[in-house]
Formats: structure tokens, sequence, C-alpha cells
């Protein structure tokens, strides 16, 4: 075990770099680029010469870039990443309060994906060429076309429109019911944590939809790769040595074959997860899902930039801290990992 | 007497398309919906920006196959008229990153050495960015333009290509048949002009297939968000938006006749480019 | 007479293809008795894999027994359900494969593997299956087997992981163990340590073995009969003796005689081209990689006008590293290299294409499937070097180009085809017609004939060596294979982790090694000692 400490240690050094490039990438992507940051971070884009002076002082936008970006590396560093104009909070707030909804939506969306597309994946790797193996690729090759904004308005307008059972989608709890205390910021735990059977499954309706909307764009990839690893696995030569020694079915499926393909599903896991970070945005406008995504666009056209510099910082930090993990947990399972 | 391998490979490619019907068919498919694209404005008697508000959110008929939107337009119309833009916009940014990403990738898998290890570096940084993020933050800097749509797209899809060249390119650069190019005299240029780009281009141009169906999703999902395109311009992903007021009151082709196009696009594009990367496959020629 | 352990009768083999349904098998028949050794020999496409896939119904997806009898003992294999077969495999029957370290499970321990194995067929407590996976690892001589129980199988060596292979195969005592091409990719050394292995184990515990191999000495060396195979029929089949002194089929014949050994000649030619003076000088040669490695140390050689010389070494000895030097494909990190005078070590690798020198070595590689652009046809790959640094008239090029292919014996009609549509001797023409060209005066040749069949191998080598005596070239001739060497070169190199161990005239070294490593090297080289025929070596493709 001590490997894996080890291995741990040397991933996340080697993620700081990726970190800081981000950080700096941020950076430079609002100050360098051409427009005035000034204006945006003004009042107002009405704002006047001189008060738009005045904030450009105040920003430090007249020293020269290399302090900029030392003092923005500061401001980071400490947690200050400006405040927003429309909600008059520091960003750093807005992002903490609704970081638990982007989240809650996305975790939940992950396990339906990873429930649905491994078993498909395998049953469709251990029966080649059946009716499960062709629904699966068909499955796969159309999950890829549809995307997430319009499964999101047509599955709408199945379940609640013409079938009536979902509830109005907007938001992640009904207007007239009462949110339990709030601990981790995760409606279903918290209502768990509370005892609140009816908030869970208030709750639960409203994340339905959303949730599965996403988990099918995902699906697809998912499910792809985890037929591709099994059919590679099973066709490999020590799955062949495991069938010439006698060794039971299920012990060659679930300890010889299982183990090994899920180590590229695990891979394409952290991919998928990010790409959902991505079309959070999408989901999250059509469910009218308060998280970070939906405030960073609602600043974004309101012309308010600081939301949108924290939350691109938040997203790229999310996406290193979810590799890192693939990694580390990769190499706990395959020992090859580790040794390098 | 010496044969060029293209002469071979458009007999071959023919061979193969008529053995794989899937993506023969995705390729006529694809053919009608460009077709249909340039031809657009012709091919409709109704006018995509126009309005006619009496018009406003008729069902589907014999008059209006797809119906009529919340302006009066017709949305058949405008989804013709809307595939010009959109094919355009991903094509722009397919082009722009798999030009730039190959020739830096390609250079980084030819070289190696502190050269590649800092794009390595640089590179892993960029992947950090969700494509939605990135754009947000690029349309925050420098406007909202379908301009800036197109280069967010291609920046995004930059470090895919820079990494696939760069596995392509290192991979085959160490093969015994480089080697043997080197014994017979060739020099570097000539190794990777004559011997590996030939190649790697072959995968390359799967990858721009598939590529070429996820533009057009991030596209329309851009403007979806309200960034890029604004209205009347007829856009699918604006097409949707614009119908997502009114799902809940069961105008469903609002949204479901954009969609079916954006669906249906994606879908000729990921068939086409599996069954190009059979063609081009030199183990499947016989 | 005891009843036969395994009997086949009549075996059909198909498999299902893009080209429709081919036949591997048509009707073959075999036995093999308890405690006997039986080794199947033939070259690719014989279908010798097939039937020990068979036997044990391991098929894959694609294949099917068409039709025959597969009986072990009394269970009939081919109509038997798989909890039945899954009961008699590695219980009473037992498989090893080819390239041990694939056939081991990568994220599981080796004493886990072992364990797996034992608990398959008994029902014994983890700790008890430990230690038996323990004294198992004892049985196959493994060193520190304690320690290496937790081992993964990419810390291991291969010979190490076929071991293990061996170990698991035989944790249940089953009655016959069938051996895939158990040693092939293995070092010389290895292999022999490997084989006496197996062939003791079987001896204690009086267990069935039959073995599949390519290398007909080594069958002829291990087993009590030896079937020999072509085209999914059985040739022939005879004890050793027999099969040497006195085989009844044409292929055994031509076989016997394609087959390298101590004593086997080339076919006897005109007299050969005087050797002339220093072609090739090496002097202090060395390589270093830059993690430290030394790949080559003090490494000094010469290669005269006319001349042949073999470099000789398992894998790790550096001769390839050598080859690649000479060819100027990689820079030396130490000492001189002289050709015809002129230090062209001096010249860069990176710039070597420029130098007028280029044209006055070239090689000859490997795997020639991997040395051919997969993108050129056989034309163009001849005709790269012609154009970089030959003629420039397409007219003089196409008229060299069909020339060499006329040496090298490959049909002008091929020369329009692409590498994945030759076979592979014909690929290994065009590698050789391509090096010829330019006419240089030193050849490299790196394992040429390694990855042929070896009846393909003995008409290459042939070819070779009529090439060099006509054209008057000189070969650095690097193989693993002592008999190859000792046919083709006048003088031999013996090389061990990069370093000289021995070298003289190839008749001296091989009958009066003055170094242990060289004698190991020799004795280890599988051998029918016995008298057998010899016969010309069949011309044609």
């Amino acid at each position: 075990m001590p490997g894996v400490f080890r291995l741990a240690g040397r991933r996340l050094a080697a993620s700081l770099p990726v970190l800081f490039g981000a950080v700096v990438l941020t950076f430079l992507l609002m100050r360098v680029l051409p427009g005035d940051p000034a204006v945006f971070f003004a009042s107002g884009p009405n704002a006047g010469p001189k008060e738009i002076a005045e904030v450009r002082h105040q920003m430090g936008l007249d020293k020269p870039i290399p302090v900029q970006l030392v003092l923005y590396l500061r401001d980071v560093a400490t947690g200050n990443l400006g405040r927003s104009m429309t909600t008059g909070q520091p960003v750093v707030a807005d992002l903490v309060e609704r970081l638990p909804a982007s989240l809650e939506l996305t975790f939940s969306a992950l396990a339906i994906a990873l429930l649905l597309a491994v078993p498909l994946g395998i049953a469709a790797a251990l029966r080649p060429h059946s009716l499960i193996d062709h629904a699966v690729r068909f499955l796969c090759t159309m999950g890829v076309c549809v995307p997430t904004f319009v499964s999101g308005l047509l599955l709408i307008y199945m379940f609640y429109f013409l079938l009536g059972l979902s509830p109005d989608p907007t938001g992640r709890l009904d207007v007239f019911a009462t949110p339990p205390p709030t601990h981790t910021g995760f409606l279903l735990i918290d209502s768990l944590l509370a005892g609140d059977g009816d908030s869970f499954w208030a709750a639960a309706n409203q994340l339905v939809l959303p949730a599965v909307t996403m988990a099918l764009f995902v699906l697809a990839p998912l499910a792809r790769m985890t037929r591709a690893s099994m059919l590679a696995v099973l066709g490999s030569d020590y799955i062949r040595t495991a069938r010439a020694l006698g060794l039971s079915r299920p012990r060659i499926v679930l300890v010889y074959a299982l183990r090994n393909a899920l180590l590229p599903v695990l891979t394409i896991a952290g991919i998928v997860f990010s790409t959902m970070l991505g079309a959070n945005v999408l989901v999250e406008k059509v469910f009218s899902w308060p998280g970070v995504a939906a405030y960073a666009l609602d600043a974004l056209l309101a012309s308010d930039y600081a939301p949108v510099q924290g939350f691109v910082l938040l997203m790229a930090f999310i996406f290193v801290l979810v590799n890192l993990l693939v990694d580390v947990l990769y190499g706990v399972v395959d020992a090859r990992a580790s040794a390098t | 007497m010496s044969s060029t391998p293209i002469a071979g490979g458009w007999r071959q490619s023919l061979f193969i398309l008529r053995a794989n019907r899937l993506s023969a068919a995705a390729g006529v498919g694809l053919l009608i919906l460009i077709l249909t694209a340039l031809l657009g404005p012709m091919l409709s008697p109704y006018d995509p920006i126009v309005s006619d508000v009496p018009q406003a959110l008729q069902p589907p008929s014999a008059a209006h196959w797809a119906g009529t939107d919340q302006l009066g337009r017709d949305v058949l119309a405008r989804v013709i008229a809307a595939g010009r833009l959109d094919f355009a916009i991903a094509a722009a940014a397919v082009v722009l990153s798999f030009v730039v990403g190959a020739l830096i990738g390609g250079a980084c898998g030819y070289r190696g050495g502190r050269v590649d290890r800092w794009v390595g570096r640089i590179v892993d940084a960029l992947m950090a960015f969700p494509l939605f993020v990135l754009a947000m933050a690029m349309v925050a800097a420098l406007g909202n333009r379908v301009e800036n749509i197109v280069y967010a797209t291609a920046i995004i899809n930059l470090p895919f290509y820079i990494r696939f060249a760069r596995t392509e390119v290192s991979v085959r650069r160490h093969a015994t048949w480089v080697e043997a190019a080197s014994a017979c005299g060739n020099g570097p240029g000539r190794i990777v002009t004559r011997f590996l780009l030939p190649n790697v281009l072959p995968g390359m141009a799967v990858q721009i297939s598939l590529n070429l169906g996820w533009a057009i999703l991030n596209a329309a999902g851009l403007s979806f968000i309200g960034l890029g395109v604004h209205p009347p311009t007829p856009e699918w992903g604006i097409m949707v938006a614009e119908g997502a007021r009114f799902i809940t009151d069961g105008k469903w082709w609002l949204v479901a006749f954009p969609g079916l196009a954006l669906m249906l696009s994606v879908l000729c594009f990921n068939l086409l480019g599996d069954g190009v990367r059979d063609m081009l496959d030199p183990r499947m020629r016989t | 007479m005891t009843a036969p352990l395994l009997r086949i009768e009549d075996l059909r083999v198909s498999f299902a293809t893009r080209q429709g349904q081919v036949q591997a098998l048509h009707g073959i028949s075999l036995s093999v008795s308890p405690g006997e050794t039986l080794g199947i020999v033939g070259e690719s496409g014989s279908g010798k894999s097939v039937t020990a896939m068979a036997a044990m119904r391991l098929l894959d997806r694609a294949g099917r027994i068409t039709s025959g009898r597969i009986a072990f003992r009394d269970t009939d294999i081919v109509a038997a359900p798989e909890r039945v077969l899954r009961r008699l495999r590695g219980a009473a029957m037992s498989m090893i494969f080819q390239n041990p370290r694939a056939a081991l499970n990568p994220i599981r321990s080796v004493g886990l593997q072992i364990a797996d194995a034992l608990r398959a067929h008994r029902a014994l407590s983890a700790a008890d299956a430990r230690r038996e996976a323990l004294a198992l690892l004892e049985q196959v001589k493994i060193r520190d087997a304690a320690r290496r129980l937790d081992a993964y199988p990419h810390e291991l060596s291969g010979g190490m992981c076929q071991r293990i292979m061996i170990a698991m195969a035989i944790a249940c005592d089953p009655a016959l163990l069938i051996a895939d091409e158990p040693t092939t990719g293995l070092d010389v050394t290895t292999q022999k340590a490997v084989m006496d292995l197996l062939s003791q184990i079987t001896r204690d515990r009086h267990m069935a073995l039959l073995l599949i191999t390519h290398d007909l000495a080594l069958a002829a060396q291990y087993c009590q009969r030896v079937t020999v195979m072509q085209h999914g029929r059985i040739v022939e089949t005879a004890p050793p003796a027999e099969l040497f002194s006195a085989p009844t089929h044409a292929y055994t014949r031509a076989l016997v005689a394609a087959s390298p050994t101590a004593t086997s000649t080339l076919r006897p030619h005109a007299a050969a081209s005087p050797i002339g003076k220093t072609l090739l000088s090496v002097e202090h040669l060395g390589k270093t990689y830059a993690d430290g490695t030394v790949a080559v140390a003090d490494v000094s050689f010469t290669v005269a006008a006319g001349e042949s010389l073999g470099l000789v070494g398992e894998s790790g000895s550096g001769k390839t590293t050598i080859s690649r030097m000479v060819c100027r494909l990689v820079d030396a990190s130490l000492g001189r290299i002289m050709l015809d005078g002129d230090d062209i070590g001096a010249i860069p690798a990176a710039d070597f294409h420029r130098s007028p020198w280029r044209s006055a070595v070239q090689i000859v590689f490997q795997d020639a499937g991997e040395s051919l652009n997969p993108r050129f046809t056989a034309f163009d790959s001849i005709a790269d070097p012609l154009r970089r640094l030959g003629p420039t008239r397409s007219r003089e090029i196409a008229a060299r180009v069909a020339e060499c292919a006329d040496r090298a014996g490959l049909p002008t009609a091929l020369l329009h085809r692409f590498p994945h549509q030759l076979s592979g001797g014909q690929k290994a023409r065009v590698g050789i017609a391509r090096a010829l060209a330019i006419r240089p005066r030193l050849l490299v040749l790196d394992e040429p004939t390694a990855a042929l069949d070896v009846s393909v191998q003995a008409i290459i080598l042939d070819l070779l060596d009529s090439l060099r005596r006509d054209e008057g070239l000189s070969y650095l001739f690097v193989s693993h294979d002592l008999n190859v060497v000792r046919m083709l070169c006048e003088r031999v190199l013996v090389l061990q982790h990069g370093r000289v161990v021995e070298q003289g005239t190839t008749t001296e070294v091989f009958a009066r090694p003055t170094a242990a490593y060289t004698a190991e090297l020799i004795a280890s080289i599988p051998q029918y000692a016995g008298a057998r025929v010899t016969e010309a070596v069949p011309t044609g493709n």
C-alpha cells in the first residue's frame, strides 16, 4: 500500500503545474485579451471615465502585467475572487452556496449513467452479435447524436406535458415545499439526515428529469468503452489461461475479466465527469437549476464578469482534482501504474 | 510502372463503401444535408426571417410541414437556413483546430524532448477547461459574436488534435520502416512528408469526421445559452432556445425539428467517420 | 499396450473468417499414451496450435469442430457439456502457452493466480492454497520463492513467467500437459532451462506431454515420437531417429534438410570470391544511453571485403545496437567506425543521409513486414534508395528495380503490391532487393530470417549466400541462431552484456570454444544427435 501514497504524492505534485497553468490562463483570458476589464468590472457599461479610472486603479490594472499576475495569484490564494455586481455578494460566497446544486446533479447523473452503461456494456460483450449487443451498439451510436438540451426538452414534453408524471421543471424543490436544514447542501443527503421523507421524495422528483437528461448523454461513451474494454479483455491471453486451468465462469468474468476491463472505464468516467461539468450549463438552463453554471451564465449575459472568472477557475480546479482521483484509483487497482 | 497508393485507394474505397452499406447511407445522407444547406433559400417558398404573426405557433400541417414558430415563421424554412450557419461554424472550427493542432502535435511527436514536454503541460492546462466554460470566458473577454464561437470551439478541439497527432507521429517515429527510410537516404524533412504524414493522415480523417459532428453539437449548445448567435438569425440551437419557452404548453415542433436536424447531421458524420476508418485501414484492403 | 490417454480421430476444424469458412484441420488422427512425450512440428498455417486448442475445446468463438472424435480417457471432448470440460481442464489436462507474460493476469499477483488454479479444483483455504503455491514455485525452481509469491508478472522475466505458468498448469496434477510453443521468444539458454524443467517434471509425475513447436530439433531432443503437420494434415509420425534418418514423406525430408543443425551447410557454390583487404574496422565501440545503461562496451572487430562476420548473442548482448551504429542510424558514445579508411562514425546519424557513404552501407531488417512503409508498393520501397541516392531518370530507376527484384527472386508481377498483400518470404525478398539497389559494399543483416518459417528461411539464407559471392559484398550478420551463423559466416563474434566474449573463425569457435559462455550457448542449442538425411535445399518459393 505505501506505493499508493507515493503515487498519490507524485500525481499531486504533477497536477500542481497544471493548476498553476489553469490559473494563469484564466488571468490571461480576462486581462490580456482585447477589451478593457475596468469597464467590465465597473458598476456598469454606462460608468463615467472618472469612475472607470478609479476602478482601474483599485483593480491594479494600471500596474504592469506581471505585477497584476502576482496580485491575482495572491487574491486567488486568499480566496478573493471579486464581487458579483448582480448579487452584490463575494463571488466565493455565491459559488459555495450554489456548488452543491451542480454537484448533486452531476453526481446523480454519473451514478445513473454508470448503473446503466456498465451492465449494458458487459452484457453486450458477453454475448457478441446477439440482440442485446446490437441494441447497445445502436444506443451508443444514437446517444452521442442527441444534444442534451434537445433531449431534456423532449423529456419535459413527454413526462410533464403528456404524461403528467414529472413535476414542474423549475428548480430543485417545489416552490411550496420547505427545504431541510442545510448541512451539506445536497438536498437528498440533508433531507435524509433530517429524517424528512417528504422533502427527500420532493427533491428526488425534481432531480429525476435533469439527471436522466445528463445521464443519457454520457451513457453512450461509457457503454461503448465498457463493451470495447470487456471485449478486448475477454479475448486476451490471460483469460484463455484461466479457461485452460478450469477456473469457474463467475471467477473468470468477475475477478479476471471485469477488474481488468473496468480500468479504462474508470479513465473514461473521469473524462466524462469533466464533460458533464461543461454540459451542466445547458441542463441547468433548461431546468432552471440553481447551480454554479447557471449563475455564471446569468452573470455573463448581464456583463458581470467576476463570477465568470471565478466559475472558470472553479471548473478547472474540479477537473484537475477529478483527474488526480482517477489516477490514484487506477494506481490502486493496477500495480503496473504505481510501479513507474 | 510505379503505382500511386491513391489510384488503388479510390477503387478500394468504392469496394468498401459498397460492402459497408451503413457508411454509404451515411455518406449519401450527409451529401443530402449539405446540398440542402447550400441550396437553402431556393428549397422553401417561405422566408426564414420575415415574421408573420397571425400564423404563429401552428402545429405541423400540409401548408407548414414543420409548423410555425412564435413569430409565424415557417419552421422548416428556418431549419434549412440554419443548416448553413451550423455547418459553416463547425467546419471552420474543425479545420482551424485540425491544421494548427496537427502541425504542433506532429512537430512535438517528431522532436520529443523539452519542446514536447512544455507543449504537453500547456495542453494539459488547456484541457482542464470544459468547452462551455472556456467559451463563456472567451465571449466575456472578446465579445458576443459568431467568430468567437468558432475560435472557442477551435481552441477546445486543439488539445485533442495536438495529442492525437503527437501520439500517431511518435509511435511511428520509431517504427522500423522509418529507420529503413533513413538508411535509404531520406532526411528528416522527407521522412515527415513522404513517410509519416501519409500514414498518419487517414487516422486524422476519421477524427475530423467525428469531430465535425461534435462541433455542430457544441455550436448549437453555445447558441442555445445565448452566446454568439442572436435572433433573428436562424440557427438550430437558437431555434431550440426560442422553442423551449413553449414546450411546457405542448408546442413540441419548435424543439423537435431543429433537434431532429441536429441529430441527423451528427449521426451522418459519426457513421461516415466509422466508415472512413474502415476504408483507410490498409489491412482491410485485399 | 495401455489405453491411450488422448485419442483424436479424423478431426476437422473450420474457422469463420471475413472470406467465409476456412478449413484449418482436414481430418487428423493422433494419440498420446500415459507418460509419453509427443511432439507436433509444423510451420505457420500447419494447424498445430489449432489441434492443441481443439483437444481442450478452447477454440475461440470463430472456430468450430465440424467432425471427428476427441476422447480423453473415456470422455468425449467434442460432445461433453461445458461443466464437464471445466472439471477436466486444469485437473486432468492442462495447457501452457507461448508468450508467458501476456498469459498471466497483469493486475493479480502471481501467488494469487496459482492459488486460483489450485482452488478451482480442490477445496482449500486461502492459507493452505498459499502454502501449496509456495511449494509449487520451489518445484519449478524459482529462486527466492517466498518473495516472488506476491510479485506481479511485469516484474518478472519471460523465463520466470513461463515457470509460473508451468506451476499453475501442474498444480492439480493433470495426466496430460499440452505445451503450445512454450519457449518461442525466449533466449536460447532460457529455452534450454525451461525445456529441461518441463522434461523433468513430466518424468517425475509420469505426466504425458504434448509439445507443439516449429523447431524440429527441439521436438527431436525432448520427444519420444514426433508428428509432422502441414496445411492442416498430418504428414508423418515417427520416433525422431526414424524421422531424421529415413523420412518417408517429401515434406518431412525438406523440413529436415532445411532445419539448420551443427553440420548443415548451404548449397555448394562455385569458387567463392577471394577475401580482400579490410573494409570495415570498428575500434573500441561503446554506447551508453541517457539513463546510464551501457548497451555496448569496448567492442572491436574488422570485416574484410567479401567476408561475412557473424555477431552472436542473446537479448541484451548489444548486437542490435552495434548493427545500428555500424549502419549509422544511431550515434556511438565512444570509439571509431572506419569504412575503407574513412571515419564514418564522426558523421552524426542525423546527417548521414547526406553523406556519400550512405550508399556504401545498407541494412536488411529482422521483421521485413515492419521495415516496409505500409503505403509504398514493393516497387516504391525498392526504388526509394535509388531516388534518394542514385540515378534520377525514371527509366534507369525502373530498370534497376527490376534487376534487383530479379536477383532477390521476387516475381515482377508482385512489384505493384502493398506489404499486406505479400507473404513473409516475399516481404523478405523486397527488403533484400531494396538493400541491394544502390550497390552497397557492406550489408548489415539484423536477424533477416528470424521471423520466417524454417523452409522459407533456408531458401532466403541460400539466396543471401549466393548474392554475397556474386556481388562481392561484405556481411555483418547479426543473429541469435548459432546454426545459421555457422552456415553463413566465416568468422564470428560472441557478445554478452555488450562485451566481446570471444571471436575467431566459425569452425574454431564452435569446435573449441574458449569462453564458458560460448560453450553454454552452444550446449543450449536444441539438436538431434544422430544420423540424418542431407539434401540440397530446394529452390522456388
